[in-house]
């Protein structure tokens, strides 16, 4: 097992991880939509969760996925709260459009 | 054992005092609390020994891994301070409880509350839980100004509230940089953190947090303007913690904690500082001179008094720093007599205004009589509690510098001027308003509060070796550290 | 015997602690009488110390338990039993009994009858502490609680704010002196190590005249006694003091508490004789004061005042006394003026009685045929103040213009003038009260009775001893008189130290004594010719007075100068302080510091815009901030 994952040398992951959580910065600053934002937040934290993973298995520690578990819960706890949090948004305004979501100033 | 039981025994009791119903009930818990933590006290002094290193020490671990420990114990100066308080507390329940105010279960709770933190503030060895019992003290004394106080409050209250913490936290940065600097395993110990080295330096740093901390407390001018407003609009019973027992905390982290923390920046700073106070002295009593609003009048004496006290405390003698000790109980004990009186004065007269008052001497004599003493202790007359520390920390001055002494002692002159002045204004002359006939006498409670303390100003006075034997070894353990 | 002395000073604290809780229950007179029997007590024991001592017995310092003690301050409560002491509680007790008997008379009827026993007992108590104290402590106590008693009974009747506010500057211009006792306290304990008298002067008397320690704790401990005996330049609560019952003004303000600072002065000779600046020092102001009160006295038309400008003067004239070494002298003139002086107060008490209060002496005269005991005490003590041979002021004030002369001639005039104006004024008043006809308007001449008989009795007694009291002790020589033997073991080893220069022949002694008689009898003629012959009567209050005499009528605005010099910038001051200095500095540079936070968090709360896209791209933003941070440190 531990040989068929060492034949993709780190360098490799390292690059995918980089990408998806670029991709998910992207989407996180372009986008309007709050769905989509939590979208790329999610892309965002999955990416780390890989690279950890990644890495547990390189090192030789098991130390590692046990953060992508802790980062998987807290991860599942806040999409239940965002979620809750987009839905009265919409109830309230019938958009999910961020940009309308500026009464919270000064 | 006794210790704990000392400090945790009034925050129970107000837990029963804020749920102990009507009115009535609640005055009567409080002082019989009030007076059963009197009365520990007591015991606790009987099984002293005044070795003048601290004694009936308790330690429970608190946080094992940083080395905080509730350690509680005392020396002289502690026990002292620490009667001071379940007396001052016993008298102030005593005798406030004629004020009709509302919520009466959660005012004398507070109070309860309160009086667990300066007892805690007095006894702690440790300087993160003296920091802790430091802040609780503040808890209360905000909401006791804050709820029951004058038109005023709000502001006064933010204000007193704001200056004082900033204060303490500058305080609690300098605890936290010693703490650090003990050797590992770290400990906030003060044994510990009286030995961690410091360079000049940083000495000036910690002087200056400290002594910002204590100043405000106390407070030493420049850093009193909190302080006469705070008096003004806190209620009677609020005024008399405040004068009569939480300032003498700052006076308390002077000789606990800067004296022998800030050595080598003191014996740089001493002269400056002394000197800054003893002018701060003569502009609070020129100050005094003026006031009508007698709760603001005591304020300012109040400052001058107290003037005098750090500044004996701050020159290092050990006349003057045990003239300071004894000073600070006659101080506790003459203000919160004067606030008494004037708490009396207000209920009867609903003024405060010198104004509008006179000739009470004549409409309730007793009160002239009683009255009088309590302004002879606190312009010191011989044979009243005043005197005996007035005299030392003027004789200790002078050792340490005899000009400063002679300016210092101006107060002598002062505090005859304004205090006389005001009783003539208050007391004396044609009568004011007719009283109805049953205000005309004190009340039993009233009576007792003042006599008992009228006892005390005359027994320090005449006897002050009591005092002074149990502060005598405990300063001569804080002057070792020094030297 | 000597170790129940401190039953002494116990009786009359007693008395005071009996009529004071009682002020309302105890019928009135008997508390009178209760407090005076408690003098009577103290009095006989004072006696019989007395009696001790003159037959031979030993000083003794009898130490009662440890006051003060800390470290190496150690402050015992002591007594110093000596001949010094002795004689003044003699005086105390003696005079006090009999003012005390006096006031059942005259207070009564008063409503504050039991307050006011209360509180001249409490004043016997301090001023025996006062004389009796063995340590300079104990004399402070005593010096400061006879100031307390001063201001309770000067405001005795406290319904009148002109008596409260005298009341008041008696006890601050006693405090301003009281401060410089104490600072001169602190540098005799950091000298000495100790305050007792015992060792104090022990340790005193090896040092060499002249040194500059004890020049200054001299000086400090004068400052103190030109507060308590009205000095100048802190003279001027005394004419004012003047508002409490006539009593206490016998008892408080001339004989006794004013006093204090005569034998504070002879209780530490030692000190004094080792610094000649001092001894100067207390002789140009004892002389100064001596002057400017007697031409002050002259011009006065209140009875009182004119007595209590006798008191300041003849208080100045035994500090000339003092200051020229004749210690034993100035405490015979104590002794004879607590007689005389205090004699003259009741009498002046009962003329008051009489007229229902009047005290202005233009409304008084022709006051011989109603008042005919009263004439004849107040003769007494105009004589005897006067100094005319055998009574009692003659020999004491000869004592130390004696010793003046030898001193230097100058100060003997200047002496003599003070004692021709002394008795010019008294022998003024004197005339203008007894004889000529009756100018009152308030009172109906008829209803004038002389005062009952508790008030004359004791006044009698105290004429008889100012005017035939001195007559046994000089027997032996006005020099060598039996006072000054008794008192020589205190003042021993003074004369070593001063070593007098030749003692007056008896010649020129006696040719002193002729002149001054000589002049005395003139100053008393010159008052009689103008105030009996012409029966000039002293021009009303509104009336114009030339440059000097407005002056001296005015008491050389001496007042007018403290209120404009030091009252009225103090209050300037105190307003300024308060408004400009705290509000516009120190309480603005506070708040300043929190307006400058909340103007701060005014303008940084813009950054809130609102825009969720916005704070996504500052969040971004400044994690890579963070990250190039880290990237490059």
């Amino acid at each position: 097992m531990e040989q068929t994952i060492n034949i993709i040398p780190i360098q490799y992951y390292m690059l995918l991880c980089t990408l998806l959580f670029v991709i998910g910065v992207a989407g996180v600053l372009i986008k309007r939509n709050a769905l989509v934002i939590f979208m790329s937040i999610e892309i965002m934290l999955n990416s780390v969760n890989l690279l950890l993973v990644a890495f547990s298995v390189y090192h030789n520690d098991p130390a590692g996925q046990i953060f992508v578990f802790f980062v998987m819960i807290v991860a599942a706890a806040e999409v239940a709260v965002g979620l809750a949090l987009v839905v009265m948004v919409y109830r309230h305004t019938h958009s999910i459009d961020i940009d309308f979501l500026n009464k919270l100033k000064w | 054992m006794m210790t704990i039981l000392l400090i945790l025994f009034p925050i129970f009791g107000s837990a029963l005092v804020m749920f102990s119903g009507s009115d009535k009930n609640v005055r009567r818990n409080a002082l019989i609390i009030a007076s059963i933590e009197f009365a520990l006290s007591l015991v606790v002094l009987s099984e002293f020994k005044n070795t003048g290193l601290p004694e009936l020490s308790v330690s429970i671990p608190w946080i094992k891994g940083a080395g905080v420990n509730f350690h509680f114990a005392m020396d002289g100066i502690s026990l002292l301070l620490v009667l001071l308080t379940t007396f001052l507390f016993t008298i102030i329940i005593l005798a406030s409880s004629t004020v009709q105010s509302r919520r009466l279960n959660l005012f004398y709770g507070l109070i309860l509350i309160m009086e667990t933190a300066l007892i805690g503030v007095f006894t702690s060895q440790d300087g993160i839980i003296f920091y802790i019992f430091w802040e609780l003290a503040l808890i209360p004394a905000y909401f006791i100004t804050s709820l029951w106080g004058g038109t005023d409050r709000i502001r006064i209250t933010f204000k007193f509230f704001i200056y004082t913490i900033t204060g303490s936290l500058l305080m609690l940065g300098g605890l936290i940089w010693l703490y650090l600097h003990t050797p590992d395993p770290h400990s906030a110990e003060f044994l510990a953190l009286y030995k961690v080295a410091t360079t000049q330096n940083n000495q000036f740093w910690l002087f200056a947090v400290f002594f910002l901390a204590f100043a405000i407390k106390i407070p030493i001018i420049p850093f009193h303007t909190w302080q006469p407003d705070t008096y003004t609009e806190a209620p009677a019973a609020g005024s008399m913690i405040l004068a009569g027992i939480m300032l003498k905390m700052g006076i308390y982290g002077i000789i606990r904690l800067l004296l022998p923390l800030c050595q080598s920046a003191l014996a740089a700073l001493q002269n400056g500082i002394i000197i800054m106070i003893v002018a701060g002295i003569i502009y609070a009593s020129i100050i005094a001179l003026r006031q009508n609003d007698l709760k603001r009048f005591i304020a300012w004496v109040s400052i001058a008094h107290v003037g005098l006290i750090s500044a004996g405390a701050l020159s290092l003698n050990q006349i003057a720093l045990n003239g300071a000790i004894i000073q600070m109980i006659s101080h506790g004990i003459n203000v919160v007599g004067l606030f008494i009186v004037i708490d009396i004065i207000q209920t009867r007269f609903k003024t405060r205004d010198m104004r509008e008052l006179g000739g009470i001497a004549k409409s309730i004599p007793s009160l002239g009589i009683i009255f009088m003493i309590i302004l002879l202790g606190t312009i010191a007359l011989p044979l009243t509690s005043g005197f005996v520390g007035e005299f030392m920390l003027l004789n200790g001055l002078f050792r340490y510098n005899a000009w400063i002494s002679v300016f210092a002692g101006t107060t002598v002159i002062f505090s005859a001027v304004y205090m006389l002045g005001m009783y003539q204004r208050v007391m004396l002359g044609g009568a004011s308003t007719e009283l109805p006939i049953e205000q005309k006498r004190l009340s039993l409670n009233e009576l007792i509060a003042l006599i008992s303390l009228i006892i005390m100003i005359l027994w320090i006075g005449c006897f002050p070796n009591f005092i002074l034997n149990l502060a005598g070894p405990a300063v001569q353990t804080i002057l070792n550290y020094i030297q | 015997m000597m170790n129940i002395v401190w039953l002494i000073p116990l009786f009359p604290l007693l008395g005071f602690l009996i009529a004071g809780l009682n002020v309302r229950r105890i019928s009135v007179v008997i508390s009178g009488w209760v407090a005076s029997a408690m003098i009577l007590l103290s009095f006989i024991l004072s006696l019989l110390v007395f009696l001790k001592l003159a037959g031979g017995a030993p000083s003794e310092t009898i130490r009662l338990f440890d006051w003060i003690k800390s470290g190496d301050l150690n402050i015992p409560f002591e007594f110093l039993i000596d001949p010094l002491s002795s004689i003044m509680m003699l005086i105390i007790t003696g005079v006090g009994l009999l003012i005390h008997i006096y006031s059942i008379g005259y207070m009564h009827g008063d409503e504050g009858f039991n307050k006011f026993f209360a509180y001249m007992n409490l004043f016997i108590f301090f001023m025996l502490l006062l004389v009796m104290g063995g340590s300079y402590m104990v004399m402070f106590i005593g010096w400061e609680g006879v100031g307390l008693c001063s201001y309770l009974l000067i405001g005795f009747w406290n319904r009148n704010h002109e008596n409260n506010n005298a009341a008041k500057k008696a006890f601050i211009m006693n405090r301003i002196g009281d401060l410089g006792f104490l600072l001169g306290m602190f540098l005799i304990f950091t000298t000495f190590g100790s305050l007792s008298y015992s060792i104090v002067f022990a340790k005193a008397s090896v040092l060499s005249p002249g040194t500059i320690v004890i020049t200054i704790i001299t000086l400090l401990l004068f400052a103190g006694a030109t507060g308590k005996s009205a000095q100048i330049p802190l003279l001027t609560w005394l004419p004012d003091a003047m508002a409490g019952p006539t009593p206490v003004s016998a008892l408080i303000h001339a004989a006794t508490m004013v006093t204090a600072g005569i034998y504070m002065v002879a209780r530490s000779n030692i000190l004094y004789a080792l610094s000649p600046v001092s001894m100067s020092v207390v002789t140009t102001v004892g002389l100064t004061t001596a002057l400017l009160a007697a031409v002050i006295a002259l011009f006065q038309n209140d009875i009182k005042k004119v007595l209590a400008y006798s008191t300041i003067s003849q208080l100045g004239l035994m500090f000339l006394g003092l200051g020229v070494g004749a210690f034993a002298g100035a405490m015979f003139h104590l002794l004879t003026h607590a007689f005389f002086k205090a004699l003259l107060f009741l009498a002046a008490g009962v003329i008051i009685h009489a007229l229902d209060g009047e005290q202005d002496i233009r409304k008084m005269g022709g006051l011989q045929k109603k008042l005919p005991w009263t004439y004849f005490i107040f003769l007494t003590g105009a004589l005897t103040i006067s100094g005319i041979p055998p009574f009692a002021g003659f020999f004491s004030k000869d004592e130390i213009l004696a010793a003046a002369f030898s001193k230097s001639p100058v100060l003997w005039i200047s002496g003599i003038i003070v004692s021709i104006m002394t008795s010019f004024y008294i022998f003024r008043l004197f005339w203008l009260t007894f004889k000529g006809s009756f100018r009152g308007t308030s009172i109906n001449s008829n209803d004038i009775h002389e005062g009952p008989r508790l008030m004359i009795i004791p006044v009698l007694i105290l004429a008889i001893f100012s005017a035939l009291g001195a007559v046994p002790l000089v027997l032996n020589g006005i020099e060598n008189n039996s006072l000054a033997e008794f008192l020589n073991p205190v003042f021993k080893t003074t004369a070593g130290i001063l070593q007098k220069g030749s003692a007056l022949s008896t010649g020129t002694n006696s040719a002193l004594m002729i002149i001054t008689f000589i002049f005395m009898v003139l100053s008393i003629y010159i008052s009689y010719v103008v105030f009996f012959k012409r029966e000039k009567v002293p021009a009303g209050d509104a009336s114009q007075r030339m440059g000097f005499i407005k002056a001296a009528y005015n008491k050389f605005y001496i007042d007018e100068i403290y209120e404009t010099l030091i009252v009225k910038p103090v209050s300037g001051l105190s307003g300024f302080l308060q408004n400009k200095i705290d509000f516009k500095i120190f309480d603005r540079i506070v708040e300043s510091i929190g307006r400058l936070v909340m103007s701060a968090g005014s303008k940084i709360r813009l950054l809130q815009t609102g825009n969720v896209g916005f704070y996504l791209f500052a969040i971004v933003i400044c994690i890579i901030m963070v990250l190039v941070f880290n990237l490059f440190k």
